[in-house]
């Protein structure tokens, strides 16, 4: 106990230590007019486990082996929080990440031009919001061109974008006899209609940095990083455990919101570094 | 005010009678016949312009969209059936697969809310993906079509007269191809010609009129003979959801798209699933084929009679009056065929 309370104490101290220098430096003239950068690293796990798509087997909460092909999710909207109070709004139009395991860059989202401050934490949409989902094409560049960088995350029959898509196979699906193997497939998406009220599956999550600010500042050569982690099976876990045996297809159906529900709760910090 | 604007009117028209003679009639781009309501596409963001119109016309017409070649838009999209698929009961695409629904008419795009018999999709722009990329109908892929557009050097002429620059994208593509579709308007029929005081009924078209306008305006309203809503119309029951795909809500089961009448002389069969051959089996099912279904429509169980009762006579003055609603103008406007 006592130890304990003396390495808290040598560490309170050394973070003082380190916020005074820092200050002499950056934090003592804070100016949101000036502009820095930060980072939002999306690290996809699997529970504990840094999530590997195709060769590893998971199992879900009710021992379902799972092995994952494909998991893909937009993230939208983003809003760093102040630690003075204040919220900054990423600029609308620059807001969509469409984050891809298969596809490493796509973890990195890169936030430039924000106003110098100590951040707190991050609000984000997990999905797309109503408005650009329903906006004209020619608005919708990017990542949210249905017919390029959108592909494969819009349902063109029903037009709308999926926010989120996992798939896989487990031995507790069906067996598809084309293919021989038992994929499941949860294709999660559904804005809330366009004229009538349909299922509302925008999520929007907030993520905060703790006891760690990241402190943007003009000057840093190096813009800090905020590591989320982004556990994968609690698409599968939560509220509801999904059983595969029972649901291996959910695409645009009423049960998708229990996903939507379980996967709102898959973001986590990690860890903010400053530098 | 008035004065000025209709002499310019006369000018215009002195003007046009003088051109007629000696080249091509003038692209008159899209206009809204003044009896039908507001146009519900969003013109702003895509104008119709003469080389949007022909670049989107090349593409409804080009085999090119599809993986092998064999399909266009007009395949399933006829301009003699008021590009509907005649004598098709569901769509037929590549390699002889089959669709699931009837191909319906292409025309008065401009004012259509929702498009697919479900109403899946509520932009004309977000349209043409599907059946291009749809297994049972193109089964290519855009980024593969535009490569194909993108090696035609005319297709690249075509693009930058019609968007400015040479760049050929899908969205420029579903642009030129919304263009021509809005040009699609048809208000050129007997029905319109009576309305104009240029044409007249016969008597049994009026005794049809009549009878249509107590049995049927109700949903087929207004000038465009569609209340342009979704309903269950009595069908005997397949698989096919309709509209509650979309809307998730058991109350949809069952519902398809009140479709226009205009031409439906030219565009049968008929319903979602092309199951009437004829206009006759069509009033034979509102007269007495209707199922009592949970989400049938309450207009077709009143006073606890399923249906619409209509004598023989009735049925035979309706189709009648919806033989005026052809509109050989629209069918056989050079402008738009092939």
């Amino acid at each position: 106990m006592k130890t304990t309370k003396l390495i808290l104490g040598l560490f309170a101290i050394a973070t003082l230590a380190l916020s005074s220098c820092k200050k002499d430096n950056n934090t003592s003239d804070i100016d949101p007019n000036r502009k820095g950068d930060i980072g939002l690293h999306f690290d996809n796990r699997a529970g504990a486990q840094d999530l590997v798509l195709n060769t590893q087997t998971y199992q879900n909460a009710l021992g379902q082996d799972v092995n994952l092909s494909m998991f893909k999710y937009y993230i939208s909207n983003i809003k760093l929080i102040n630690k003075d109070g204040s919220t900054f709004t990423y600029p609308k139009d620059q807001s969509y990440f469409l984050v891809n395991e298969a596809d490493a860059n796509t973890q990195e989202i890169e936030l430039t031009n924000v106003p110098e401050g100590d951040y707190t934490g991050v609000t984000f949409t997990v999905g797309v919001d109503s408005l650009k989902s329903t906006a004209p094409l020619a608005e919708r560049t990017g990542v949210l061109d249905p017919a390029v960088g959108a592909a494969g995350m819009y349902w063109m029959w029903n037009s709308g974008y999926i926010f989120m898509k996992m798939e896989g196979t487990s031995p507790a699906a069906p067996l598809d006899t084309a293919s021989g193997t038992r994929p499941f497939f949860y294709h999660i998406g559904l804005f809330g209609g366009y004229s009538t009220p349909t299922i509302n599956n925008i999520k929007t999550v907030t993520v905060s940095f703790g006891s760690s600010v990241a402190s943007v500042r003009q000057a840093k050569t190096s813009a800090p990083e905020a590591h989320l982690y982004v556990d994968a099976l609690k698409v599968l876990n939560g509220t509801t455990n999904i059983n595969i045996a029972n649901y291996p297809v959910v695409m645009a159906n009423p049960y998708s919101a229990n996903i939507a529900n379980n996967y709102k709760e898959m973001f986590s910090l990690d860890h903010v570094h400053n530098d | 005010m008035r004065a000025f604007g209709f002499i310019c009117v006369a000018l215009l028209l002195v003007v046009a009678g003088c051109k007629k003679e000696d080249a091509k009639t003038p692209f008159e781009g899209f206009a809204s016949p003044a009896n039908f309501p507001q146009p519900t596409y969003n013109f702003a963001g895509n104008a119709v312009t003469e080389p949007g119109f022909l670049l989107g016309k090349k593409l409804f017409y080009d085999g090119r969209l599809s993986r092998d070649g064999s399909i266009s838009c007009a395949s399933c999209h006829i301009s003699f059936s008021a590009f509907s698929h005649v004598d098709h009961s569901v769509s037929h695409g590549i390699d002889d697969r089959l669709g699931i629904r009837n191909a319906p008419a292409i025309q008065n795009m401009a004012w259509e809310r929702f498009f697919f018999w479900d109403g899946g999709v509520f932009d004309l722009d977000l349209f043409s993906i599907n059946p291009i990329q749809n297994h049972e109908e193109m089964d290519d892929t855009i980024p593969n079509v535009i490569a194909k557009l993108k090696a035609d050097p005319e297709y690249v002429r075509q693009f930058k007269a019609a968007f400015g620059t040479e760049d050929v994208t899908p969205t420029r593509m579903f642009q030129a191809l919304s263009q021509f579709m809005c040009m699609l308007v048809s208000n050129d029929s007997k029905y319109d010609k009576v309305l104009k005081g240029t044409a007249t009924f016969t008597s049994a078209e009026n005794l049809g009129k009549v009878a249509f306008e107590q049995k049927c305006a109700s949903c087929h309203s207004g000038i465009l003979f569609t209340d342009r809503t979704f309903k269950n119309n009595g069908l005997s029951l397949t698989g096919d959801l309709g509209r509650a795909r979309v809307t998730l809500n058991p109350k949809d089961d069952h519902c398809f798209k009140v479709p226009s009448l205009r031409n439906i002389a030219k565009t049968n069969p008929y319903m979602h699933d092309g199951r009437f051959s004829t206009l006759e089996r069509v009033l034979d099912h509102y007269a007495s084929g209707v199922q009592n279904t949970p989400t049938l429509d309450t207009l077709l169980k009143q006073n606890g009679q399923l249906g619409i009762a209509l004598t023989n006579d009735e049925k035979a003055n309706i189709i009648l009056f919806l033989n005026t609603l052809t509109d050989e103008t629209f069918i056989k406007n050079p402008l738009f065929a092939q």
